[in-house]
């Protein structure tokens, strides 16, 4: 149980990290990179709590098509932040 | 002054988030005041949604994974309406952004992508075909499984830059998957007494040939949103300048 709380604890840090990480930097390409990181993190946390659907779903879309669209958007644009 | 009330609405949002979150029932508790009345005969069962899901699943749908059973069977109409969301989505994505050939060339992705995407992709869409095919078996269904499709296609136009979907067959498959599942709707006003009720044989339980209209319903939806989401970032892809 002891462990079950520390990964909890370590991905839960890991996603705020992430999060802010993506708010706050000036490079939206890296920013990307975090959310989808973030948002990688967050389904090995649903597996965790036995909801192996939610995990597949946010894995494949969170992680993969979302991040592919804003690289996408970002090579039209920008990649800096003005 | 910006600063504070952002700060203000904040920590107004943070302080719902908390009261709601202590709100939620403890997992693994099944009760709940809401009550199951049967929506075809309207008869009252003396028991509570959640734990008629729970326990009654298996008989009425054959279908061994619960959250499928739900999202198909009892909550059919609700799928149906989320199916829809998707496509009109797409055909928003694909109205604004039609045809944007050619644009600045990409760079050829290097060897090792190249290859290897090439290497991975039969086995990402057989993993993407597997969780819907077993919607009704193992966790996933129809829209992880697509997504997952989806994806196996977003890694083949990564490292080709000239691959490209072909619009017609994608939009067939798209369109007929679409008709199946509302047809399988109609089929059950037909043969049994409402929209999307099931009419094929329950089967035994645990077994791929199980559980009616489930694995119909998630194939069709697999393909479906399988082909809507490669278009869209096939459409993305295009306008890129």
């Amino acid at each position: 149980m002891i462990e079950f709380t520390i990964i909890s604890w370590i991905m839960a840090l890991l996603v705020i990290g992430a999060a802010i990480y993506a708010i706050e930097t000036k490079d939206l390409l890296s920013s990307a990179i975090a959310a989808g990181v973030a948002s990688l993190v967050v389904s090995i946390m649903f597996l965790i709590l036995q909801a192996p659907d939610v995990a597949i779903t946010e894995a494949s879309i969170g992680a993969g098509l979302t991040m592919a669209i804003f690289v996408y958007a970002i090579g039209k644009t920008g990649r800096w932040e003005k | 002054m910006r600063k504070v009330a952002a700060i203000v609405i904040a920590s107004a949002f943070f302080a719902i988030l908390l009261i709601s979150f202590y709100q939620i029932p403890q997992s693994g508790y099944s009760g709940s005041e809401y009550y199951y009345s049967n929506p075809i005969t309207g008869s009252h069962a003396n028991e509570s949604v959640p734990s008629h899901y729970i326990s009654g699943t298996k008989n009425e749908t054959g279908a061994v994974n619960a959250v499928t059973a739900i999202v198909v069977e009892y909550r059919g109409f609700d799928t149906l309406g989320e199916v829809t969301v998707l496509f009109t989505a797409a055909t928003g994505v694909a109205f604004l952004l039609h045809k944007g050939k050619g644009g600045k060339k990409r760079a050829e992705a290097n060897l090792i992508l190249r290859e290897g995407s090439k290497l991975v992709l039969p086995f990402i869409l057989l993993a993407g075909a597997y969780i819907f095919i077993h919607g009704h078996l193992t966790p996933g269904g129809g829209f992880p499984g697509g997504a997952v499709i989806a994806s196996g296609f977003l890694l083949m136009m990564l490292s080709y830059p000239k691959f490209f979907m072909k619009e017609k067959p994608v939009s067939i498959t798209e369109s007929f998957a679409g008709i199946t599942f509302a047809v399988i709707g109609l089929l059950g006003l037909l043969f049994a007494s409402s929209f999307l009720e099931n009419f094929l044989p329950l089967g035994n339980a645990g077994y791929l040939l199980s559980a009616g209209i489930i694995p119909v319903i998630y194939i069709a939806i697999g393909f479906k949103v399988g082909s809507e989401l490669s278009s869209i970032a096939d459409k993305l892809k295009e306008v890129q300048k």
